[in-house]
């Protein structure tokens, strides 16, 4: 052989003993590359790929959980879904909820980061009570948070009394709930865009600031010129990221009312779950599903071209 | 950018160009320490902390209470009765918590052992060897990032209903082991290993496999700890899919074990707490010992904002 691929020296005088050696150089990487791809391969065909194709296929069935039904029923489905006022309240639902939540989840994570950056003591104090947060489950941040909310003996009505306002039934009033959600998320995940924010601030040079606040710029000034500019990649990145996460509502709406479903609450995946594991209609779930899935490719595609206008700019 | 021209009062050092990885911005030149602006900063950092902390404190104070203070609205602290640890006898000796917490630990344990090693081993494929297809395959991989595992979630219990895994460890498990993104941020980094070590390595003849355990793994230890961590956070919290697959009480994991029960204390705050601050504090424990490493691997898994 005498590809770069088998070179060996031969002072080492070892025999051969590489993993297929009777293949030829270029067969022999092609075989390795798909020992080192199969296991991922295999998982993601089982478990992404063919449920994807297997859900679209039970989306033109009336197929239950009991395996009653089943039968082709072509796009009924479908056009059910698309004239179910549920479906549609759902859809707008998890869209205002992306709107409500991702606005503070990015402005509060940066004003966290620039603060934390600006060097004041006590770094692991502030990483800690802002991430950890973000380390509870579901459950229980909506224990915490239902507890606060709590009409009668919530911390937070006892807040609103102590300034001399009005106590409000937060999750049981239809006009408030959803804004007692978006409140408990950003406490609950802000920590997550907090870091990224963090780690790309504390890749901007430490000498561009000092060059700057020679010339004599303040540090509002190093703000505006030098540390938001440069993070706008961090961004564009948080963005799509948190809109993506937003519109995958479900656990802490669904827990914080107790799983009963609220029509202002209701989100886009709750109904998927309800058609599919309340009403036992799999055929049906699945067609709200790929609605649910366009809405995501749609945003998907909206923000890729919007990053690019803005790179061409 | 401006070079630092230094006036004759004052001296400054200058770093090399290097990133510095700093705990903290040193004082820059003409900052007093104690300026309004920085005053003011403190100041509002101060409350934001508080109020991220409260929440969680008031959690904690609420399960040191007794039922009735717990119930009584009364928002001080220290309920009327005392600090009193009853909330957590009366869960502990349920028995439950025991075997709910096991089951988290096991099944998050192998579900980010495994993500981390089959997504290691393909990232490797796409990053540094040569095969048909690779291209388009990647593509597939990366573009299957946007799919949220919830649209799947009526065809993969078909699924484990056919594999016999419904109520199984296992049906827990292996649909959740399946992380594109991991692929691509391992990716990133391994195009970011030196290949002139790799090249002398395979000049004394160790093969594909040998060079991948050896050399590539050991260099990227701190990426895989970082991505392991957030595997197993996520692995730990997720709510939606145990809750479909497991409906034997001893197979349950934390969050839907516990969502279980709160039906049936009906209004015992106290406890509701108490179970609530137990679920957490593994994970706070695990934060506070890797947190220089999470905080790293949040810079370098490609969210560093290049």
């Amino acid at each position: 052989m005498t590809t770069t691929a088998s070179t060996r020296v031969i002072v080492t005088g070892r025999r051969d003993d590489t993993p297929f050696r009777h293949a030829g150089p270029r067969r022999r990487e092609e075989l390795i590359s798909w020992a080192f791809l199969a296991p991922f391969l295999i998982a993601f065909a089982l478990f992404l790929v063919w449920p994807i194709l297997h859900g679209i296929y039970l989306s033109f069935t009336d197929q239950s959980l009991t395996g009653a039904g089943g039968g082709f029923v072509g796009f009924a489905n479908y056009a059910e879904a698309l004239g179910d006022p549920v479906m549609w309240q759902s859809l707008w639902n998890t869209v205002w909820f992306t709107v409500l939540s991702t606005v503070p989840l990015v402005l509060v994570a940066l004003l966290m980061a620039a603060l934390v950056d600006r060097g004041l003591p006590g770094q692991w104090l502030w990483r800690l009570s802002f991430f950890m947060p973000y380390l509870l489950a579901s459950t229980v941040i909506s224990q915490i948070w239902v507890w606060i909310f709590n009409p009668q003996i919530g911390a937070a009505n006892n807040i609103l009394k102590a300034l001399g306002l009005e106590p409000i039934a937060w999750l049981q009033n239809p006009d408030t709930n959803m804004m007692a959600i978006v409140i408990a998320t950003v406490w609950w995940t802000v920590g997550f865009n907090f870091l990224l924010y963090l780690a790309a601030m504390q890749n901007i040079p430490q000498q561009q600031y000092e060059a700057a606040s020679l010339d004599g710029a303040g540090p509002w000034r190093q703000f505006w010129s030098i540390t938001l500019p440069q993070l706008a990649p961090a961004t564009v990145l948080i963005l799509i990221l948190q809109v993506l996460a937003s519109l995958k509502l479900f656990d802490q709406a669904y827990q914080m009312l107790g799983g009963v479903a609220s029509d202002t609450t209701r989100s886009i995946v709750q109904y998927i779950y309800e058609a599919g594991f309340v009403s036992y209609r799999f055929g049906y779930s699945a067609a709200i599903s790929y609605v649910f899935f366009a809405l995501i490719v749609i945003v998907g595609v909206v923000q890729a071209v919007a990053t690019r206008r803005k790179k061409e700019l | 950018m401006s070079t630092a021209t230094l006036s004759p009062t004052e001296t400054v050092t200058v770093p090399d160009g290097r990133r510095t990885r700093r705990a903290h911005r040193p004082h820059l030149p003409g900052q007093r320490p104690f300026a309004p602006l920085r005053v003011t900063a403190f100041i509002v950092l101060i409350v934001l902390a508080v109020s991220w902390l409260l929440p969680f404190l008031w959690a904690v104070a609420t399960a040191f209470k007794t039922e009735t203070d717990a119930a009584s609205g009364d928002p001080s602290w220290i309920g009327a009765s005392g600090i009193t640890s009853e909330a957590f006898t009366a869960i502990l000796s349920q028995g439950n918590v025991y075997i709910w917490a096991w089951n988290s630990l096991i099944t998050s344990v192998a579900i980010t052992v495994i993500t981390v090693a089959i997504s290691a081993g393909a990232a490797y494929a796409f990053s540094r060897l040569d095969f048909r297809g690779r291209r388009w395959l990647f593509f597939v991989i990366v573009a299957s990032i946007v799919v949220p595992p919830q649209v799947l979630i009526i065809p993969l219990f078909y699924e484990m209903l056919a594999f016999n895994m419904i109520d199984t460890h296992w049906g827990l498990i292996l649909p959740q082991v399946v992380a594109p993104a991991m692929v691509f941020i391992l990716k990133k980094f391994f195009d970011a290993v030196p290949i002139e070590l790799e090249d002398a390595a395979r000049v004394d003849g160790a093969s594909r496999f040998r060079i991948f355990w050896s050399i590539v793994l050991p260099l990227s230890r701190p990426i895989l700890a970082s991505v392991a961590i957030f595997v197993f956070i996520g692995a730990w919290n997720n709510f939606l899919w145990p809750f479909l697959v497991i409906n034997d009480t001893t197979l349950m994991t934390l969050p839907v074990g516990l969502q279980t029960v709160i039906s049936a204390y009906g209004v015992q705050y106290a406890q509701v707490m108490a179970q609530a601050v137990l679920a957490a504090l593994p994970l706070i424990i695990v934060f506070v010992i890797f947190q220089k490493q999470i905080v790293k691997g949040v810079a370098t898994s490609g969210f560093g904002g290049q």
